[in-house]
Parts: structure tokens; sequence; C-alpha cells
């Protein structure tokens, strides 16, 4: 199998020997960003409210309600996704429901907490001074939030997002649930495609150890390591920025 | 008069960001364990599961689930826990615990089906034992090791000096603080981060396929190492993608509810008490 067809080829047909794998690394970082599109202003925006305007109780009922988001296993992510997610996008778009809308959906949610709480510890460990400073000049709550808070914080929040991301690009069991598993590029937001993980799942259990198909997949999981780490470094590059 | 009317718009937003988070757990609770918890009975929690008949249960996945939990605990606390506390008690700044830090840090961003993936290689291949349970849980226990080695290595830092300089102005050697000042005193703070660890470990599904397997033993409970072990979040998957059983929508909602009430009930037993521990003992 030649490197260039893996990497540039959208066509996945085994049985004719086809193994271009360009669709599911596409479909990876599509859903991925669509996910983050949607939880991240969620996201921040809770951190946000967290950290500063929430009423201590509040903010007691909130800490273990995230937690408890962490604690749900994916595949019962995916089960809602299969029983609330499909047939509510099935009718809305007249599809069969299945597809990259409904996999971004659940994984929006599946990385809220991660992003929150990660961006939550930013903000809160700002000086404040830098608040103080703000309403000395007489601003107000939102713009020193918007004006000084968040922008000071950015680093943290993108460390947040970043990992985020690496957990919306691994999850596996919740996105094979609904996202259709068919090898095609999506044109549409419901339309049924497949990604790097999802593909691993359908095909894996099925082939033979050593076959060109096997071989293609574990050159997936190769590819998804590699997208991880590569991700942890520039969570360090970040950092380091920040330290300066 | 305008920037304030913009402020009390900003702060209603933010209540309404917060109250949308909280709305949709409720939501996500109230179908889990609304649809779920009404097929849960005795029969389904101890039955055996069936292949095509109605009425399978999960007796043998519940305990395939906890008896792989317990046995990747076993590989991973010592190991987990050792580097949690060398790092925080005696690593010196240089390259090799940069580079330790780096690989835990490499470890934890891992996908779970890449474990998964590796532990086939490495057991169901190389090994040739086929799913097996140790398999299973050897490597889940590489996705316990990261969060083990974090969350010990945050506690040991959160204890202060002082009690480290007291312990050793008594004539106490290091290895003496460590067992008996530090590990005592953050104590809590570890078995909080066990019980995460667990309760993540619980849920897990894409690693155990391609190691533990989505089949269970004829005999129930099987202690067997090498007999091959399917989970209840396994089961939940299997169930709704390969299963030819008709109630195979009951028994997904049923496990989902069984799963996340095992879930809840962990932390609520372990998590509450530690932490009041916790916070009697920081005198509050």
């Amino acid at each position: 199998m030649p490197v260039t067809e893996f990497f540039f080829s959208l066509d996945w047909t085994p049985s004719e020997g086809r193994y271009g794998a360009l669709t599911f690394i596409l479909g990876s970082f599509m859903v991925t960003g669509l996910a983050l599109l949607m939880s991240v202003p969620l996201a921040v925006g809770g951190a946000v409210f967290m950290a500063k305007i929430a009423p201590s109780w509040m903010r007691e009922i909130l800490r273990p309600a995230t937690d408890l988001f962490v604690g749900i296993p994916s595949v019962v992510y995916g089960l809602i996704g299969l029983t609330v997610f499909v047939p509510w996008i099935g009718k809305t778009f007249d599809s069969a429901g299945f597809g990259m809308l409904a996999a971004s959906l659940i994984l929006a949610i599946m990385i809220l907490p991660t992003i929150l709480s990660v961006s939550e510890d930013a903000i809160r460990t700002l000086p404040t001074s830098l608040e103080e400073a703000s309403y000395g000049l007489g601003a107000t709550r939102w713009q020193t939030i918007y004006k000084v808070l968040v922008p000071a914080a950015s680093p943290g929040i993108l460390t947040g997002i970043i990992l985020g991301m690496g957990r919306a690009i691994g999850e596996a069991m919740a996105v094979q649930m609904v996202i259709g598993n068919s090898p095609l590029l999506p044109s549409g937001l419901a339309d049924q495609t497949s990604v790097l993980t999802t593909q691993i799942v359908k095909e894996m259990t099925n082939s033979m150890f050593g076959s060109t198909v096997s071989n293609a997949l574990f050159m997936m999981s190769l590819v998804l390591l590699l997208v991880s780490l590569s991700l942890i470094i520039l969570i360090r590059i970040v950092a380091r920025r920040r330290a300066m | 008069m305008n920037s304030k009317f913009t402020d009390k718009i900003a702060t209603g937003f933010f209540w309404f960001v917060g109250l949308s988070i909280l709305a949709i757990l409720l939501w996500f609770m109230w179908e889990i364990l609304g649809k779920g918890l009404p097929h849960l009975s005795w029969d389904f929690i101890m039955g055996m599961p069936e292949e095509v008949m109605e009425g399978g249960g999960v007796g043998p996945m519940l305990f395939n689930s906890f008896y792989i939990l317990i046995l990747s605990l076993i590989f991973s606390v010592p190991l987990g826990v050792g580097a949690g506390i060398w790092l925080a008690e005696y690593a010196k700044k240089n390259w090799f615990t940069d580079m330790v830090r780096l690989s835990t840090e490499m470890l934890a961003s891992v996908p779970s089906i890449v474990f998964g993936l590796f532990g086939m290689l490495v057991f169901v291949t190389v090994f040739g034992l086929g799913f097996t349970i140790i398999g299973g849980a050897m490597t889940l226990a590489l996705l316990n090791l990261p969060v083990l080695v974090r969350v010990t290595e945050e506690t040991l830092r959160t204890v202060p000096d002082s009690y480290r300089e007291a312990s050793a102005a008594l004539g106490a050697t290091k290895w003496q603080t460590i067992r008996k000042v530090l590990i005592p005193t953050s104590l809590p703070g570890l078995v909080t981060g066990i019980t995460l660890t667990a309760g993540r470990a619980l849920g897990e599904s894409a690693i155990l396929i391609f190691t533990a397997g989505v089949s269970v033993s004829r005999f129930f409970p099987d202690f067997n190492l090498t007999s091959s072990g399917e989970t209840l979040a396994v089961h939940l998957w299997y169930v709704r993608s390969e299963s030819l059983v008709d109630d195979a929508m009951q028994i997904a909602e049923g496990t989902a509810a069984l799963l996340v009430l095992v879930v809840l009930v962990l932390n609520l037993l372990i998590a509450l008490p530690s932490r009041y521990y916790q916070r009697k003992m920081a005198g509050k």
C-alpha cells in the first residue's frame, strides 16, 4: 500500500484493495472542530460564571454537577445520542439522523467539563489586582471580564480547549454509535460519515492480524497517537509563553 | 447608562449559561435513569445474558466490571502512587524528571482506542492469550497510571512544608516521614483520586473490546484470569451494535442506568466521607 494513497486518497474500498484514509483524517478534524464550536462558548461562559459571578451556593451545586458529567461513561453518552439526538436530527433534517451533527453534539457535551474546569482555574488564579485596577478605572463587571480577565486568562483557556480537542479526537465508542459509519466525506451537517476512531472500531474486530486492512487500521491509530502527542507539545508551548 | 445596561445583560447571559449547563446534566440524568431504572430487576442484574432470546441479564458483566477494575488498580496503584511520591518528594529538577513528567502527560493524552490496539497487539497477538481478563486489566492499568501519578503528586504538594520539617526535627528519616506523616495526611486526597480513576475505568469500553473481548464465561462467577471478560460498558455497546436479541434497547437502557448508578454510588460512598475528613483535617 503506497503511503501517498493512505494520506491523500478519499477512496476506502478494502475489498478492491483501495485504502485511502483521508476521509477519516478530515472527518476527525471536522467533527472535532464542530464540537469545539458548540462547546467552547458554553464552557468559557460557564467558567466565567463559576469563577466570578455565581454565588457560593450555586458554585456548590455546579462543581459536583460538572464532576458528574466526567463520570458518565462514554458509551452512555453514545446511547443518549442514539435515543435522543439521532431521532431529533432525523426529524429536523428529514434524514436517518445518524451523522456528523449527532456525533459533534455528543462530543461537545463530553468535552464541556474539561474545558470548563481548566478555564475556571485559569480565571480564578489571576491576581486580584488586575480586577481591582479595572474596577478602579470605573469599568463595569462585563467590561472587566471581556477586556481584562478573559484576555489575561487566555493561555489557560487555550490549554483547556486543546485538552478538550484531544479528548474529542480520541473518543471512539460514543461517536461510533451515532455517526452512521459510512466511509464518505459528509456534504452536509446531517450526512453519515466515519472518523479515524470509528473506522478502527468497526473494522478491527473482523480483520485478520497482518492483513492489509489491519495494517491500515494500525496506521490510523498511529496517526491518532501522533495528533494527540503533538497536542501535548502544543500545550507545553502555550504554558511556556504564559511563564514568560 | 449604556455600559451599565450592557453589564446587566451580560450578567443575565452568564446566569443563563450556568443554568443551561445544569439543565443539560439534569436532562441527561432524567434520560438515563428515567428510561433505564424500570428495566432494573434482580433477574436482570444477576441473570445470565442471552444470545438470541429475550430477557438476558447482565450478572457476569457486572462481576467482570469490578473484577477487571480491581485487578487494574492492583497493577497501577503501586506504580502510580510510587511515581507520584517520587516526583513530589525525591525528584530533582533535571532533564530526567522533565522526561518522566512529559511521559506521564503524553500517556494521559493517548486516546483509549490506541491503548486498546496496543493491548491487543501485546496480549492477544504476541503473547497469544486471546481475549482475556488479565490482558484487559493490564491494558486498563495503563489508562489509570497517569491520573494516579498526577493526583498523588498534587496531593502531596498540598501538605505544608512545616509537617516535613517537624518530622525531620524529631529525627525521622525521609521514609519514616513519608510513611507516618505524608501518606496519612494526604490519604483523603489519594482516596478521592483513586475513586475518580475507578469511575473512569468502570466506564471504559474502547480498551476492553480489543483486549477482554465481547463474550463472557459460561460460569458465574468465574475468577479465571485467562477467560474472556465482557464488562457492563462493553455490553452496552455490544447489544446496541452487534447483538441479535429483540430487547436490545431495553438491555442497553437498563445497563446504562446500572452503570451510572454504580459510578454515582462509588463516588458517594468514598468521595463524600473523604471530603468531610479532609475538611476536618484542615480544621474547618
